[in-house]
């Protein structure tokens, strides 16, 4: 008997959980500004988190799903992107969205029941919010198919989650990413939880990498907490898609701090003391500690940057607050490029009965 | 037909450099119907791509490339293998313009054989339009001669919104007819009137028209005076086409060979009740496929309706009023 075939899947750390260097670092993270700008990001991303989840639980917003604990893969592959690059979000990605420029006020809004939070007047060819789960791998794939039809140096970055690698859109879309060696990533954030279920019971595989293995494309893990080494794997992989080297899976390793969404009660299904562990690991703090140790930040600075946060969230929120409610007409505008002539029919119907209490 | 329709492809990869045709076989094969023949020995494998063999791929990969700019034009083998596409056609490619506020678009193309009668296998015979014709955002389309599948398709190509090109496998072969090269496409969302009369309307689509031209033509032989319509436009409902015909003619009869519940039938049907009701002479009939599983083909033409049950279906309005 001879092998057929071997695959072995890496690790990869840059800063532990102690702030303690483990790896040489990498190119972008020899400039202390750039690790102290995406250290303020990933505060910025958290506190507006936050804010939605208080929103929400004070009835100013809908069901919404924190992003507590992704801050270093949110933001690192903010980072990572170029702006001509397309991003495929699920919808947790509040930090990535935040990097792309996609505003507050929209993130709001979307939350908020109105459509119009996904017109992002920048990042105007990202995809929008998605909640069908995995369905936005095949867009991603499908946006490379249409950059390297065209020649264009441009690349798809897809998220998923640890359970939406349990769909057979995410096991499609690897497969025709891999089979035309498309210029597209899939970053898989494995958060542990998949609402209820933990990821040993979404799978027997050891690890999610590990999929892409039979798409024929690499697949490499990652500390999700770690933000220095996310973006250094995130920009190596976009690198090679952009050179026309193909794709690429990235498993991220991290963890859902908070519910699942506003309408979740992790404390049914969770274990306190994982949750308690996660914390020591969570991806701010060690940023921090580094930062502090070479002295590029302090506490004065952190306070500062906090209450800068705090000024720019509120100007936010009382944007989308004070934004009108849409009217009926909305659900009929842009369902075609010309309204068919039944749809203006029924607009003036949804016109004449409209509810004017906002309910 | 099916050579109308490799035509309007040819077509429009010609003369917009958006244009892709993607699918299972498409391309050395030129599609198991041979309604690709020819497109990629002469547009290229880029532009011309076969895929690997999965439909919610297909649909899910057509949304990516006309969000990011290009017009894809995509087959699925048959209607009865659509089904892994639709989470894709309802959750996306039907929303994408509403969602972003006309942001982003899905200028897309899904073309599909459908219906039976070609002693295909099982699931190879299946109409399920009502399934697509209730999805907002996206347009039906089912042409019922190789001139409509010609200007119709490069409507559909053209169009600014995703349009579900149903091709019926009947009339892949079944006549002939000249057509002019010149890409000249024929309105979306109108019905055709293919026959004018004064007695009644027969509302029928695809390869119904086979059986409704018979039924027609022994109407006609014992002086009745019929009216047929060539729906076209599946959904969105060319209201005022229908209702102007019932307004002349008083009777209606609606010939599918889709399965009746819930069929468009009973849309257009109540759509007559509700407009135009006091047009009527007699109640309206349905002429439809069975509620049943599509039969395999030794049955296939006692499942679909026949030209008899059409003149009844007449007969039966002519005799009520």
């Amino acid at each position: 008997m001879r092998q057929a075939a071997e695959f072995t899947i890496d690790y990869e750390q840059v800063l532990d959980a102690r702030a303690e260097l483990v790896a040489p670092l990498p190119p972008f993270a020899k400039d202390l500004d750039t690790v102290t700008a995406m250290y303020r990001a990933m505060v910025r991303a958290r506190a507006f988190d936050a804010k939605c989840v208080n929103l929400q639980r004070t009835g100013q917003l809908g069901t919404y799903a924190s992003c507590l604990g992704h801050e270093a893969v949110h933001i690192a592959v903010g980072c990572a992107l170029k702006p001509e690059d397309v991003l495929a979000p699920v919808y947790r990605e509040v930090g990535t969205q935040l990097e792309r420029g996609v505003d507050m006020r929209e993130i709001l809004l979307y939350w908020g029941g109105d459509e119009r939070g996904n017109d992002f007047q920048r990042a105007r060819h990202d995809f929008p919010w998605c909640v069908p789960i995995a369905t936005q791998t095949l867009h991603a794939t499908g946006a490379a198919m249409a950059f390297k039809l065209r020649r264009e140096p441009r690349c798809a970055l897809a998220y998923i989650g640890d359970g939406g690698t349990s769909e057979g859109a995410f096991y499609e879309a690897l497969n025709m990413a891999g089979a035309r060696a498309l210029p597209v990533v899939f970053m898989i954030v494995n958060n542990g939880w998949a609402i209820s279920v933990p990821v040993r019971a979404q799978t027997a595989a050891r690890t999610l990498a590990q999929k892409a293995i039979a798409a024929g494309i690499p697949g490499v893990q990652v500390d999700g907490n770690d933000v220095l080494a996310v973006r250094s794997v995130v920009e190596r992989a976009l690198a090679t898609a952009r050179a026309g080297g193909g794709p690429a899976v990235i498993e991220a390793l991290t963890y859902r701090l908070s519910d699942h969404t506003t309408a979740d009660d992790a404390s049914r299904y969770r274990p306190p003391g994982e949750v308690r562990e996660a914390w020591t690991v969570e991806p701010l703090v060690r940023v921090r500690r580094y930062l502090e140790r070479l002295n590029a930040w302090s506490e004065t600075e952190e306070a500062a940057h906090i209450a800068e946060c705090a000024r720019e969230i509120e100007a936010a929120v009382a944007d989308y607050s004070n934004a009108p409610r849409p009217t009926t007409d909305a659900m009929f505008e842009h369902l075609f490029a010309r309204l068919p002539p039944h749809l203006e029919w029924q607009r003036a119907l949804a016109g004449a009965y409209a509810r004017s209490d906002g309910h | 037909m099916v050579e109308a329709i490799a035509m309007a492809q040819a077509w429009e990869l010609e003369h917009d450099a958006r244009v892709v045709v993607l699918g299972q076989d498409v391309g050395v094969n030129g599609g198991v119907f041979r309604a690709t023949q020819g497109l990629q020995q002469r547009f290229g494998a880029e532009r011309v791509q076969d895929t690997p063999l999965a439909e919610a791929t297909i649909a899910g990969v057509c949304v990516g490339l006309a969000a990011q700019g290009l017009k894809p034009v995509a087959e699925i083998q048959f209607m009865g293998f659509l089904y892994p596409a639709l989470d894709q056609i309802v959750n996306h490619m039907s929303r994408l313009r509403h969602r972003t506020r006309g942001r982003l678009s899905c200028p897309v193309v899904m073309r599909m054989p459908h219906g039976g009668g070609i002693r295909a296998p099982e699931h190879h015979s299946e109409c399920t339009e009502t399934l697509l014709c209730h999805i907002p955002g996206i347009r039906v389309v089912c042409p019922s001669s190789p001139q409509r599948a010609y200007g119709l398709l490069l409507a559909a190509v053209r169009d600014p919104d995703p349009v579900m090109f149903l091709e019926p496998v009947r009339l892949y072969r079944a006549f002939r007819e000249e057509i002019e090269d010149d890409g000249a496409a024929l309105p979306l969302d109108r019905c055709v009137l293919l026959h004018e009369g004064r007695d009644v309307t027969i509302v029928t689509w695809g390869a119904m028209i086979l059986e409704a031209q018979a039924a027609l033509e022994r109407l006609e032989s014992e002086g009745v005076s019929v009216e047929l319509i060539d729906l076209a436009t599946l959904s969105p409902l060319d209201t005022q086409g229908i209702l102007a015909s019932v307004a002349k003619t008083g009777r209606l009869v609606i010939v599918h060979e889709a399965a009746r519940n819930l069929g468009l039938g009973a849309e257009i049907a109540a759509l007559v009740a509700e407009r135009a009701l006091y047009d009527l002479l007699a109640p309206v009939q349905r002429v439809t496929g069975f509620d049943t599983v599509v039969p395999l083909h030794r049955l296939e033409y006692d499942y679909i309706p026949s030209a008899e049950r059409i003149v009844d279906a007449v007969r039966l309005t002519l005799a009520t009023s």
